[in-house]
């Protein structure tokens, strides 16, 4: 056949070639380390000196590890033990210290015969967002995930049941107001519900809980503030921080890209106040200038006035980060919606915020990683955090004068779990949403 | 673009085109900041016109058709589309835009959604149609662009040339009265054109009003029944295909139609 062609057509292929399997890889254990660990003289110089760096380290920590004691009461009984065992001088990490306090990094110095409300609470937590972060999750479940913020609340303050319940209901008020309000105007709508929630919870929560505690007196025991601390401070702080964050970032992103120039304008200054000022300034103006501004008498809990600063300094950072994301958009996304007639609120909500939250994943829950570290400074207000308020604490008692190492490495050992949990997640979030594939 | 990607031996005579005026424009003008991208544009384009926009790139021709939906805001002058006049009022715009159905050169599919879900967005949460009856009207357009099997894959999936022709079905799902066409088969490869330039004939057949700004003469050809060749900001030159291509009479037009057809 090839014949017939070759005397018309310089070239013509009259069979076509069939895929065949790539050569045979080049990998094995000896490759591998041949070609990334000794491929050169330099290189080979590099992995013996990080090996003897890497020998160095263990060398000289292994030990301390390696006589670790749990079985103490106090600093001074420890070192005893390792000196009885491991001979003069030996070094020895006491992990004594956490056997003896943990309940303190984990609850702080909640009552412990209320430590089920804790626990609780925070299995709920998995239950609330589950629905939300997983789609295995049953999608009916979700009825919970608004409930849970109150009934959190009300688990770990405790006392009567009504104040929770009034302050849920002053947003379910704000919902009905803004429905009706946004017939003539979406941002009027806003506007006028949160003008009426807060109206409701600044004059009609508290008179009304007890008119209702009166008649129908429905609580569990109260615990105040002072009483949170160690974990169960940061998680409160982090949890909630990080649930209003997230919306209040999003609205920001969208002020700031606001054609209106008052929202503009004022999303503009809250983004670049909030986010140059150090976290620190915040809290101390949580902790002590609120004070003079409030009407004198009013109880503002201070938990509560630290997680509204935490989630104004995170919202200004994540504003940012979505502010990236929507700039990554192409503009024919947004002249796409236009064209099929959607209304800025619904093209943001179907189109541009799904797209442009995803994009933006890493650097939010980066922010999100921060923020819960961060939750440790208010350990400066004077808050027990499990890093600096708790070990102060437990150091404060003479037998366990002197521990430093210890405390720390347990409370990094959980931050690390807990962090590591989220960037997990946000990978597999963005594994899920991928929809480039060809 | 030297080619025809298909022969000018439509049958024609069933597109009609009415007395009814689907959009008015009167002395409109637009700038950019200082630069005067429209000049006094007057247009009034009739029921089931099929009206190929031509010209030199800069010449303001997507900009025009981009004003009739409101996509570009103009300065001065006067736009009616159906009947309601393009304002500042954004009912009147949201109005305007349920009853035009746009086409971009770079489809500007959702790539997060499905196509059903491209399709189905609009007419759910604009026309307000119950899911199941979106649905239906989806799958009764993805098989006129002969595309049904895809329906359930993402965008990303798809070639260019079935992007374009899910992005034509995107429109027609919200059952608009007139089409714009920007550049729609610009970004294609040549292959495809073929496929996207049939679903467009078949839909001229069908009496659509259309506006469409592209490059392909031979569609113009064959289908428009009147071309309008603008340069600078103005319409230079308009007629019917076969004196616009024959006989042209202005020098822009000859030189463009050379540029464009010559080699």
């Amino acid at each position: 056949m090839s014949d017939t062609h070759a005397q018309s057509v310089a070239y013509v292929r009259d069979t076509m070639l069939d895929p065949k399997p790539a050569p045979a890889s080049q990998s094995g254990a000896i490759q591998w380390l041949r070609e990334n660990l000794f491929s050169g003289w330099l290189n080979t110089l590099l992995t013996i000196l990080g090996i003897l760096a890497i020998y160095g380290f263990f060398s000289h920590f292994y030990a301390w590890f390696l006589h670790g004691v749990w079985n103490a009461n106090s600093l001074a009984e420890c070192r005893q033990i390792i000196t009885t065992e491991y001979g003069d001088g030996a070094t020895g990490a006491c992990w004594g210290v956490i056997r003896d306090r943990w309940h303190q990094f984990i609850f702080g110095f909640y009552p412990p015969e209320l430590y089920w409300r804790p626990i609780l609470t925070f299995l709920l937590l998995f239950a609330a967002v589950g629905p939300v972060l997983f789609q295995w999750v049953p999608r009916k479940l979700i009825w919970f995930t608004p409930i849970y913020p109150f009934l959190a609340v009300w688990l770990l303050w405790g006392g009567s049941i009504w104040g929770p319940v009034l302050v849920a209901l002053g947003f379910v008020l704000a919902f009905v107001v803004f429905n009706y309000v946004a017939r003539f105007g979406t941002i009027g709508g806003f506007a006028a519900g949160a003008i009426v929630a807060i109206l409701f919870w600044l004059f009609g929560v508290s008179p009304l809980a007890g008119v209702l505690h009166a008649i129908i007196p429905l609580g569990i025991e109260p615990v105040e503030s002072a009483k949170f601390g160690g974990f169960l401070l940061a998680i409160t702080l982090g949890a909630g921080g990080i649930a209003m964050s997230l919306p209040l970032g999003v609205i920001l992103a969208l002020g700031r890209q606001s054609d209106m120039f008052l929202i503009r304008t004022f999303s503009v200054i809250f983004i670049e106040f909030i986010r140059g000022v150090p976290l620190i300034t915040l809290l101390f103006v949580a902790s002590l200038l609120l004070n003079y501004f409030l009407p004198p008498g009013t109880n503002f809990d201070i938990i509560l006035r630290v997680m509204i600063l935490v989630t104004m300094f995170a919202a200004a950072y994540i504003a940012e980060v979505i502010r990236g994301g929507l700039a990554a958009l192409p503009r024919g996304q947004y002249e796409a919606a236009d064209a099929l007639g959607l209304d800025y609120w619904k093209a943001q909500r179907l189109i541009i915020l799904p797209q442009a939250l995803k994009i933006s994943i890493p650097g939010i829950v980066s922010t999100f990683i921060g923020m819960f570290k961060d939750t440790t400074l208010v350990a400066f207000v004077g808050l027990f955090d499990p890093l600096k308020g708790i070990p102060d604490f437990i150091r404060a008692d003479f037998a366990w004068k002197g521990i430093y190492w210890e405390p720390f490495i347990f409370v990094g050992a959980i931050f690390f779990i807990l962090n590591f949990a989220m960037s997990r997640y946000s990978m597999y979030l963005e594994n899920r949403l991928k929809r480039d594939h060809r | 673009m030297t080619e025809p990607h298909f022969d000018a031996n439509i049958d024609r005579s069933h597109m009609t085109v009415s007395d009814e005026v689907a959009i008015q424009i009167e002395n409109m003008n637009k700038w950019y900041g200082q630069f005067h991208v429209l000049r006094d544009i007057d247009l009034t384009v009739q029921r089931g016109e099929r009206i190929v926009i031509a010209g030199p790139s800069g010449s303001g021709k997507s900009t025009l058709i981009r004003c009739i939906n409101r996509l570009e805001e103009h300065q001065a002058g006067k736009i009616v589309v159906d009947g309601i006049e393009l304002t500042n009022d954004l009912k009147n715009i949201d109005k305007i835009r349920r009853e035009v159905g746009m086409v971009f050169q770079h489809f500007n599919l959702f790539p997060h959604l499905t196509i059903l879900e491209n399709l189905t967005l609009a007419p759910i949460w604009v026309r307000k149609t119950p899911k199941k009856e979106a649905i239906e009207t989806a799958m009764h357009f993805l098989e006129k662009v002969k595309i049904p099997e895809q329906a359930d894959k993402y965008p990303g999936q798809l070639s260019g040339g079935q992007q374009q022709r899910v992005a034509i079905a995107r429109s027609l799902c919200m059952k608009p009265r007139i089409m714009l066409f920007d550049e729609p088969t610009s970004a294609l490869d040549p292959e495809m054109i073929k496929e996207v330039l049939d679903t467009m004939i078949e839909l001229a057949e069908e009496g659509m009003t259309m506006l469409c700004v592209t490059h392909e003469m031979g569609f113009a050809q064959a289908v428009a029944n009147r071309v309008i060749f603008m340069a600078d900001g103005q319409i230079v030159e308009q007629n019917n295909p076969h004196d616009f291509f024959n006989n042209p009479q202005s020098e822009r037009t000859k030189q463009f139609l050379s540029q464009i057809l010559g080699h």
